[in-house]
């Protein structure tokens, strides 16, 4: 005692100087007391700087006692008190004082809400650890007391949660006081408090002495496990798993079994379903032995229940429960007493279950090696590639690698394919979206003939998509499958067919083809950028519409990086020079952000700086072109945080393009634009601010 | 449920239903004692069931079509038949009680959860008639109402029968008998109040609204603490349901005695002033019609030195500043309503107007200062403890080495 006083005197002293006199506790709690909740709570979200301001004594005698008294508040704020006071321990002078934060607590264990309640029992458990044993015993059991025998439920509710902190350091005589508290909880009249206690049974049983757990938690459980109320009766379910890693397998077999065997055949659905949603927790629980004699069978008849729901759930457990039993026997048991039920269910009526089935189905393939799955399996995924409910398809789809480290998914490039294609064509673009992504690894399993042979003019058509998600992704698709299948694929069968869309009548589809080209450039590499791509983002700097132009310039910042300087001095430049002259606001601002960018890498490879003179020329760049960071003035922020992040990027940029040269290409002049007919003005607006919006963000992730 | 398999027995079943629902409606004296077991253990074994669940996981009750209940050809039919039992002249309750039990009782309030209407329409009835026949039942069907809604407000959300069961409160507790009994109070305070937080109050606002004005019509002293109950619970975010607050504060309103109007009426003005100025149309509408209301603008002229005050800035800057051309009518009548009853303090309170906004932001300005002035302490404390931990870190562990 006397040592910690001293850190608590001196805290003060350090403090309390003029201080205390500076702040008056008056002028702190009038801030506290203030008439706009949103003061109030920025007040208590940093009570611990008002107790600071204090000191530790003045903190004890005065802030704790009003804190006490006015806990009538909105529950937001009551939600941060309690949150707070988790932490005070060291404001009110050390584990020493520490009980003193126990009466606002104990209040606020009490109120209606139940996140205020939660938090205060969470702050109340975190306090206890810093109980000495003795403090523990003489503040914080009685609390506990108080709250389970409280009138309202809310207190009992609160108690709930505190048995088990307090519990492990207490005297022999105050644990047989702690359980009988606990046991009186467990049969409350109200269900809430049965809930809270059911909800904590299985954490209480493991701080419990085994021969407690087996006297008193036992039959408890076994209460609880058989309450009026099925939402009791499924939180024992919880409960079992903690108890059932107690016991013995006798004791387990003799206490535990049969009220779980009842459960699993409980009238209410609910109870079912937490068995079935907890079944690889309670197989882990019970062992091996009594999962072979009890749970495969309870498994079995959950998989054929009368609920879809408590069926799903089970579908969802089929590759862990298989997984985890022993290896010895287990292909038998799996073939004889799990599959089965499994071909059944692949003909579910409902589609929840057939999809739960089809998520993890795929993984027995695995467990069960490649004879069993090509005998037994395969019929079943065909089947499941067939299913009419799209998300059983793209499930199967989804997990495909798992079959292909068995048997490799040729087996199933027959249905596949029909499949696939299908999906690809769905009404809802989410699924068409699913599909893509499992695009790359689909080509990466079936092979690049396969793939230009049936899937490739898929991944074309996507392109033109008429939502803008499913362009996107399939630009991001062929990125990675160039990263697959190499550049000489890319420049034979991709790269053509993108850049023709560059002539596209729709603005849409032109503005795909310079988004591709963004995603590709990198993967194709210099050669088949500057050479193929360059001169059809340049041709299209001549576009009608401002939405392309301004992409033109996004890509040509874009791909600058991967240009030789030739290039970017003698063509890129020049058409960039242009665009920023624009008379559309956007397409200069792009084009501008461009020429700083490439400004920039010009000065980093220390390549003779004679561009200040050539490029002062047109007077609305020069700031731009000379300061390497965005002008200070400029209000568009966003601009000088993308700046910031192409620079650094520039500097691993740097090392992968070499400074060497090479002949520039013929510049292209940007005059031949299409004939296409243009969006009126009032559709061109709206548009093009969207369009702005989504390509920033879709740079970003780039 | 499966409504194509064995029809022929399913019609059998009906029909046989029919017949009994038609014999205890036209005969008398046919309800014998020795029925009542059997009638009760009918009835039990048909409609009490785990309720099935929803088809629709997300189920809104508010948007979605309610999933029907597949065997209600029949249910509908034991329902029925139930009914005429218990209305029946020859019905003695002092029979039935020995089978009409708290554990039926507490299954049958366990389907109010259902999905279909038609069915928590007959239980509320069927309810309704056993809390009116059987006392002995009726502490119990209350407490396991109370536990029903608790769990509705603090645990699940979801309970479909919410409006229902509200419905046959509102008429027990237009029968509590002076003085309230504490119980009845706390179910007020403790139950009723905070349901207002709930999520889908939409459904069930008139029904509690009902309730609560019942509660105050019996026992005027609990105005206080009710109306700083909904203060408190005042939704902030969805207006939609500020609107149904606001008619729930008239209704109160339209009750009140002056006498508990005084108690109140500083905190819920500041409500009020914040609801006329509020930026969505239809709150500040509805809060201004308070002003078409002849009993409150006679409660508010009574108290107007008290209220003008607390009314008059938000009042004064959206009758300038609301987007809504109707808002600032309505606002400019409330204003011409309020000048004439106290010009005096009207014109006080306009010269005074700028000065006060003046004030507020020095205020402002001091607290932000004062907060200021406490981080930098906090700081200088972080400083000095750091260069005390090595000490206090020495004593600690001195501690308990002891």
């Amino acid at each position: 005692m006397a040592g910690a006083a001293a850190p608590g005197t001196g805290l003060g002293a350090a403090g309390g100087d003029g201080d205390d006199s500076l702040y008056p506790i008056a002028v702190l709690i009038d801030e506290l007391r203030n008439e706009d909740v949103q003061l109030r709570l920025n007040s208590i979200k940093k009570l611990s700087t008002i107790a600071l301001a204090l000191g530790v004594e003045r903190t004890r005698t005065e802030l704790l006692p009003f804190l006490t008294d006015t806990i009538y508040d909105e529950d937001e704020v009551l939600l941060a008190l309690a949150e707070q006071l988790g932490n005070f321990t060291g404001l009110v002078g050390g584990p020493d004082f520490a009980h003193c934060l126990l009466p606002p607590l104990e209040s606020l264990a009490t109120v209606e809400e139940t996140v205020v309640r939660d938090r205060a029992v969470e702050s109340l458990r975190q306090i206890s650890q810093e109980h000495t044993p003795v403090a523990l015993e003489v503040h914080f059991v009685p609390l506990v007391k108080r709250l389970a025998s409280g009138d309202w439920f809310t207190s009992r509710t609160s108690a709930c949660g505190l048995f088990s902190v307090c519990y492990p350091r207490a005297s022999n005589a105050v644990k047989e006081e702690i359980r009988q508290h606990f046991r009186s909880l467990c049969s409350d009249d109200t269900p809430m408090v049965r809930r809270a206690a059911a909800s904590k049974l299985g954490e209480f049983a493991k701080v419990l002495e085994l021969d407690s757990v087996k006297s008193e938690i036992v039959p408890l459980f076994t209460n609880l496990a058989s309450d009026e109320q099925d939402s009791v009766r499924l939180l024992a379910v919880e409960a079992c798993v903690s108890i059932a890693q107690l016991l013995s397998q006798d004791d387990l077999e003799a206490l535990v079994m049969p009220t779980l065997r009842q459960a699993a055949e409980d009238k209410s659905w609910r109870v079912r379903y937490m068995v079935a949603d907890k079944f690889s927790e309670l197989q882990k629980a019970v062992g091996p032995k009594i999962t072979l004699n009890d749970l495969i069978p309870a498994f079995q008849n959950l998989l054929k229940d009368c609920e879809a729901e408590v069926r799903a759930a089970a579908a969802h457990k089929v590759k862990e429960l298989c997984e985890n039993l022993p290896i010895e026997g287990r292909e038998t048991i799996i073939m004889n007493q799990i599959l089965p039920y499994i071909k059944e269910l692949v003909s579910d009526m409902n589609q929840h279950v057939k999809s739960a089935l089809a998520s993890v189905i795929m993984g027995l393939s695995t467990i069960l090696g490649k004879e069993n799955t090509i005998e037994h399996l395969l019929p079943l995924f065909l089947a499941q590639l067939k299913d009419e409910c799209p998300e059983v398809r793209l499930n199967i789809i989804s997990n495909l690698d798992c079959v292909n480290e068995v048997i490799g998914i040729r087996q199933l490039s027959q249905s596949l394919l029909p499949a696939i294609v299908e999906l690809a064509k769905d009404a809802k673009w989410r699924v068409r979206l699913a599909i893509i992504e499992y695009m790359p690894l689909l080509a990466g399993q079936l092979g690049v003939e396969f793939f230009d042979e049936k899937l490739n003019s898929l991944c074309m058509a996507w392109l033109v998509d008429h939502v803008y998600a499913i362009r996107e992704a399939a630009t991001n698709n062929l990125m990675k499958l160039v990263q697959k299948f190499g550049t000489e694929w890319a420049q034979n069968t991709i790269v053509p067919k993108v850049l023709v869309m560059a002539d596209d009548p729709n603005y849409l589809h032109r503005m795909t083809t310079l988004f591709c080209i963004n995603a590709l450039s990198e993967a194709c590499g210099q050669e088949i950028t500057t050479k193929q791509m360059l001169p059809i983002v340049l041709k299209m700097a001549g576009d009608q519409v401002a939405n392309v132009r301004f992409n033109v310039a996004k890509s040509l910042q874009k791909i600058g990086p991967i240009l030789d300087t030739n290039a970017l001095q003698g063509e890129v430049r020049p058409v960039l020079q242009k665009l920023g002259q624009d008379e559309d606001m956007d397409v200069k601002y792009f084009a501008q952000e461009a020429i700083s960018v490439m400004a920039q890498r010009l000065r980093k490879l220390d390549l003779p700086v004679k561009d200040s003179e050539e490029l002062s020329a047109p007077r609305a760049d020069k700031n731009h072109f000379l300061s390497p960071t965005v002008p200070g003035d400029n209000t568009r922020k966003a601009q000088r945080d993308r700046a910031a992040q192409v620079a650094s990027e520039e500097a691993a940029e740097r090392a992968r393009v070499g400074v060497e040269c090479s002949e520039g290409q013929p510049a292209q002049g940007p005059s031949n634009c299409s004939l296409a007919p243009m969006p009126s003005n009032d559709t061109v607006l709206p548009l093009k601010r969207v369009a702005c919006e989504k390509v920033t963000w879709s740079m970003d992730c780039l | 449920m499966d409504s194509v398999s064995d029809l022929k027995s399913k019609e059998i079943k009906r029909a046989t239903l029919n017949e009994l629902v038609e014999y205890v409606s036209t005969n008398r004296g046919v309800i014998v004692e020795s029925a009542y077991s059997d009638i009760v253990k009918m009835i039990s074994a048909n409609i009490f069931r785990t309720l099935p669940p929803s088809d629709n996981p997300d189920f809104d009750p508010e948007e979605d079509e309610p999933t029907l209940e597949a065997s209600w050809p029949h249910i509908q039919l034991v329902y029925e038949f139930f009914l005429r039992f218990l209305e029946s002249p020859d019905f003695q309750p002092s029979i039935a009680k020995r089978y009409i039990d708290q554990k039926f009782v507490q299954q049958l309030l366990e389907l109010f959860d259902s999905e279909d209407p038609r069915e928590r329409d007959f239980l509320k009835t069927v309810l309704h008639r056993i809390y009116g026949k059987f006392l002995g039942l009726r502490a119990f069907i209350r407490k396991q109402i109370n536990n029903i809604f608790l769990r509705f407000i603090y645990e699940t959300e979801h309970f479909n029968g919410v409006a229902e069961l509200l419905e046959i409160l509102g008429s027990i507790i237009n029968g509590f008998a002076l003085p309230l009994k504490a119980e009845h109070k706390q179910f007020l305070m403790k139950v009723l109040i905070p349901m207002h937080t709930a999520k889908g109050l939409a459904l069930f606002h008139a029904q509690l609204a009902y309730c609560v004005v019942q509660f105050l019509e019996k026992d005027t002293t609990l105005t206080e603490p009710v109306i700083r109950g909904l203060l408190k619970f005042w939704p902030k975010t969805c207006s939609q349901k500020e609107v149904m607050f606001l008619g729930e504060i008239e209704e109160i309103l339209d009750v009140i005695e002056p006498t508990q109007f005084k108690k109140i009426e500083e905190p819920l003005f500041k409500q009020i002033s914040k609801c006329v100025s509020s930026s969505h149309f239809q709150v500040a509408e509805r809060a201004l019609y308070f002003w078409n209301n002849e009993y409150i603008l006679s409660l508010i002229e009574e108290n107007i030195d008290k209220i003008l005050p607390i009314m008059f800035a938000s009042l004064y800057k959206i009758s300038k500043e609301h987007w809504n051309p109707t808002i600032v009518t309505l606002v400019y009548n409330v204003l011409k309503t309020l000048m004439e009853m106290n010009g005096k303090l009207f014109e006080d309170l306009t010269s005074s107007y700028k000065a006060e906004r003046q004030r507020e932001k020095k205020k402002e300005l001091e607290r932000e200062e004062l907060w200021k002035k406490l981080e930098e302490l906090k700081l200088k404390k972080a400083l000095e403890n750091q260069n005390s931990a090595f000490n206090m870190h020495s004593i600690l562990s001195n501690t308990s080495a002891e």
